[in-house]
């Protein structure tokens, strides 16, 4: 019993519907693996008597008809929940309590899961490493001196140290994958629009995506299943008919084309990341598909492109940061301008002021053109490369990140060798398409490595199924011990 | 009436001048909700009652378009015999300020949902076409309140949120008189289709004023200055007229004009500079990514034209032609909608034309006189037509015909019911009339002496007591008939 709390999610499902553990049982077991955890700095706020009432209400009247039936999950600070804290890792909203659910974790509850806390993530889920969080970095339990990842580092971090049976981040350039790679777990960013935006703390609008973070792909399409849907709330919510991500989980992929771009495999790479590559695309070959050389030829503008998108979106969702109607708010100052002034000066940390900066100049008349209008035109370049290489193939395989997990530190004075971290994840989310990031094997330094399977839009099962299979035979596993409880 | 010439221009001692003015009104959208959340418009609500998570802006909250007001705004682009565009696309214009809570407001700027139209004026000196830029929907502000606390400014978010259309005119007025003929004619439309109120007390139509000078003939425009956010008829036209000769005056003087966006200072009756071009806002406009691009289905837009209501153009040509009016009797029973229908009311049910005099006659001053709308008159429509009717048919005169409304206005009565009752029927009777005006005859030998002798004008006497004598009751025709034969014998 003891051992529950590194079971997998479907695992532990199975146990609470077997009436094998309580939900009482299991939330009192990852209470106790939070409360021991405090080093890793993963929780912003838990909300452990919520959960442990919702647990015994669930095993008063267990419903087991759900797919999250008596689960507690922590989920990344950005969601609002109602009633509960939600800071976006950021000064500017650390007192800031909703009155609201966001739909995607209300999806979440409404199929019986209910919340354990929630979970640390960089300031406006703007960094690759959790360490522009206000609420201090995060660190990853496979080595007390790495990042992470980000900006879904709390998530990262809670799920492979085994504090919530899963989780979910949400991911604008890779803030769900990168994580998940710098950790050895699952991670799927979405379609853009099949999981709603509504009740999420916007960064990019264009660009952000809800998602699941698992340890295994089963996991991941249970919760896909649960979080997804159309929702009339967010005007850019797809109107679809559910599906059923986990029933129809498979992993004969025999016959599938699997696209292989050759623009993926840039300067100065690792040679252990290339050698990552290789076995993943051997493992997909022996399981019968057929592997497809590709060109995306666009792909090396996809980060500069990014970084005028994601910013300048972000100058714009940030303004609402005034401290008149919620949030931090300066004591200091004479009159109204400078109590804007101070409290947006105190209230954003240094990567979310660098942001907002860029994304007000290349708006700004006279370079708006320049910029903007020309990343725009790039953007579309990017998924039309797309949509022509998914004429010919059913999904794509990529490394997920260009290294694995850097040190605490290592990049924070050097922007733009933390922006390159994202090289490989940019791309899908500026063309909109769903992307699962798998664990794979370990580097040298024995720091796990992810491979990424991106598909074509709303072909998420699909790619689920590849990485299902893929996971059977790939054989890789978390070794991490407990050193910090 | 057409023989007055147009001739508002300022006279300079350089030249005379020719005042170009473009408008960009802001009408309000009739609709139940806002244009992105589910908040009511409802006005005069208690502060900060109609506001959404959306309109102030929360972490997390997004915007949806109200279908209504798309249709709205489709609507009204019709009546402005736009173009209506399918493909449209939702903006956000960034500035910071106290009653914009989103830092931003939705509107549309490279892609308006409705392109070039045109609205006709009448004016005395003819029919003029104003031209219709664009019309785009977008988000109207909160308002800040100065006023109410000497130290602190409060902000009122309900109207934050509310839809606007923004009418973007071309720049073809000319004078402050058609400054007027517009904007009562865009509100004139908006009111027919009920796609505005055009309350103006109410802040329901507003606009910027553009404003320019260039010596006459002049094919070049000068440059010009926007006076903004002016709510009522009558101070645009005192703007704009203190606007063009504070321009003129200053090319007199060899000065030049910066464009500016300047305010109106309703109490000095002055304009006043606002920021200069220089420090013109960088709205740093770019797509809404929260919302898609607004797509309108052809059918939407043919189904939208077909349910339209008659509209005033058409009317006043139906007007002319079907009750005989001219073209200013046909203009002013078009002006609102609810004037038209009363009047082909009345119309159906007595003679036309004479309906038409009197209600402009009679009925307008009493209204004006009470305060009230044609929807509020004390006087139905039926027994307007029932008054118009006997004075047609010759059962009362005009004169009686004043006292019966007067009686109508106070109590509502029928007028039938107040002519039988008060005894107000016109003496018509030769017979009797004829018995009258022997008696006054032979009472005033001596003056019928007089007009024998020449003084004709007494005629105008004997009419007076035969009035007099018949409490203003004896059919004028008739009396002067009678009169004139037996004062020949």
């Amino acid at each position: 019993m003891s051992n529950i709390t590194n079971q997998s999610l479907s695992e532990i499902l199975e146990s609470i519907k077997s009436k094998k553990i309580s939900s009482l049982e299991l939330t009192q077991a990852y209470i106790k693996n939070i409360e021991n955890a405090k080093k890793l700095n993963a929780f912003v706020t838990t909300t452990f008597d919520q959960a442990l009432e919702n647990a015994k209400k669930f095993d008063n009247k267990s419903n087991n008809e759900q797919l999250l039936s008596g689960v507690p999950l922590a989920v990344k600070d950005l969601f609002c929940t109602e009633n509960v804290k939600t800071t976006a890792g950021s000064n500017i909203l650390n007192n800031f309590v909703p009155s609201y659910e966001s739909t995607v974790t209300k999806n979440l509850w409404n199929n019986g899961a209910f919340l354990l806390g929630k979970l640390n993530c960089d300031e406006f889920a703007m960094g690759s490493s959790n360490e522009t969080s206000f609420f201090g970095n995060v660190i990853n339990p496979i080595g007390d001196h790495l990042v992470p990842g980000g900006s879904s580092g709390g998530s990262s971090s809670a799920l492979v140290a085994d504090l919530t049976p899963a989780t979910i981040g949400t991911d604008t350039g890779g803030s769900i994958r990168q994580p998940a790679s710098f950790t050895g777990t699952v991670g799927l960013k979405p379609t853009y629009g099949l999981c709603s935006r509504w009740g999420i703390v916007a960064f990019a609008s264009s660009l952000d995506q809800a998602g699941p973070m698992t340890k295994t792909v089963n996991d991941c399409s249970i919760m896909l299943e649960a979080m997804s849907g159309f929702d009339e709330k967010d005007s850019t919510s797809i109107n679809k008919k559910k599906e059923t991500y986990s029933k129809n989980l498979k992993d004969n992929i025999k016959g599938l084309k699997i696209g292989i771009p050759k623009e993926y495999r840039v300067d100065n790479m690792p040679k252990e990341i290339d050698e990552l590559w290789e076995k993943g695309k051997k493992i997909l070959k022996d399981l019968g598909a057929q592997l497809i050389d590709i060109s995306l030829p666009h792909t090396k503008y996809a980060l500069p492109t990014y970084y005028i998108v994601a910013p300048a979106e972000a100058s714009s969702n940030l303004a609402r940061y005034d401290g008149v109607r919620y949030g931090y708010r300066s004591q200091k100052g004479k009159d109204l301008i400078e109590m804007y002034e101070n409290t947006r000066s105190e209230g954003f940390g240094d990567e979310v002021k660098r942001r907002i900066l860029i994304g007000t100049y290349v708006l700004s008349s006279g370079y708006y053109d320049a910029y903007y209008l020309k990343a725009q035109k790039v953007r579309q370049l990017i998924k039309k490369d797309f949509d022509d290489s998914f004429t010919k193939v059913d999904a794509i395989l990529t490394p997920s990140t260009p290294s694995s997990a850097f040190k605490i530190g290592e990049k924070t004075n050097d922007p733009v060798s933390m922006y390159l971290n994202d090289i490989f994840t940019v791309p899908v989310n500026l063309a909109g398409l769903p992307a699962l990031s798998l664990p794979a094997g370990l580097d040298k330094q024995g720091y796990p490595l992810g491979l990424q399977l991106i598909g074509k839009a709303l072909d998420e099962q699909k790619i689920l199924n590849i990485g299902y299979a893929f996971e059977k035979n790939c054989g890789y596993k978390n070794e991490i011990k407990k050193w910090w409880s | 009436m057409s023989k007055e010439k147009f001739d508002y221009f300022i006279n300079g001692e350089k030249g005379k001048y020719e005042v170009v003015i473009g408008l960009e009104v802001h009408a309000q959208v009739l609709s139940n909700s806002k244009l992105f959340s589910g908040s009511s418009t409802k006005f005069g609500a208690d502060p900060n009652k109609q506001v959404s998570l959306i309109d102030s802006a929360f972490p997390g909250m997004l915007p949806v378009i109200n279908e209504e007001c798309v249709k709205q705004a489709v609507r009204t682009g019709l009546g402005l015999n736009a173009k209506i565009n399918n493909y449209s696309v939702f903006d956000r214009k960034n500035y910071f300020y106290a009653d914009l809570p989103q830092g931003y407001q939705i509107s549309q700027y490279k892609n308006p949902i409705v392109g070039e139209g045109k609205v006709l004026l009448d004016m005395p000196y003819g029919s003029k076409e104003i031209g219709i830029e664009r019309l785009h929907l977008e988000q109207d502000a909160g308002k800040s309140i100065h006023d109410m606390d000497p130290s602190s400014t409060y902000v009122d978010l309900n109207r934050s949120g509310i839809a606007l259309m923004e009418i973007v005119s071309k720049p073809h007025l000319r004078s402050p008189d058609e400054v007027n003929a517009y904007i009562k004619k865009l509100r004139t439309i908006m009111r027919y289709l009920g796609t505005c109120d055009g309350n103006m007390q109410e802040g329901s139509l507003r606009a910027d004023v553009n404003v320019s000078v260039r010596k006459v003939g002049d094919k070049n425009f000068g440059t010009r200055c926007e006076i903004k956010n002016v709510n009522s008829i009558k101070f645009m036209q005192m703007a704009i007229e203190y606007e063009a000769n504070r321009q003129v005056e200053l090319l007199e003087d060899g000065k030049v004009i910066d464009q500016e966006t300047r305010l109106f200072d309703t109490k000095k009756n002055e304009t006043r500079s606002m920021r200069s071009k220089e420090d013109a806002h960088d709205y740093r406009y770019f797509p809404d990514p929260d919302l898609l691009p607004l797509k309108l289905e052809q059918k939407l837009i043919d189904d939208l034209k077909k349910s339209l209501p008659e509209l005033p153009d058409n009317k006043k040509e139906r007007f002319i032609q079907e009750y005989g009016l001219n073209s200013y009797e046909a203009n002013v029973l078009v002006s609102e909608k609810e004037i038209s229908d009363y009047y082909e009311e009345v119309a159906k049910l007595s003679d036309k034309k004479l309906a038409a005099t009197w209600m402009m006659g009679d009925l307008f001053a009493m209204l004006n006189d009470k305060g009230l709308n044609i929807s509020n008159s004390p006087i139905s429509s039926k027994n307007f037509a029932e008054l118009v009717q006997s004075i047609k048919s010759g059962e009362i005169s005009g004169r009686i015909a004043k006292e019966v409304f007067e009686i109508m206005v106070e109590s509502g009565d029928n007028p039938k019911k107040i002519i039988e009752s008060k005894g107000m029927k016109q003496q018509s009777d030769p017979k009797e009339l004829e018995k009258m005006i022997n008696e006054i005859l032979s009472k005033n030998k001596d003056k019928v002496d007089q007009y024998k002798a020449g003084k004709e004008k007494l005629f105008g006497f004997f009419v007076g007591q035969v009035m007099k004598l018949s409490g203003g009751k004896a059919n004028p025709q008739l009396t002067n008939e009678i009169l004139k034969k037996l004062l020949k014998g």
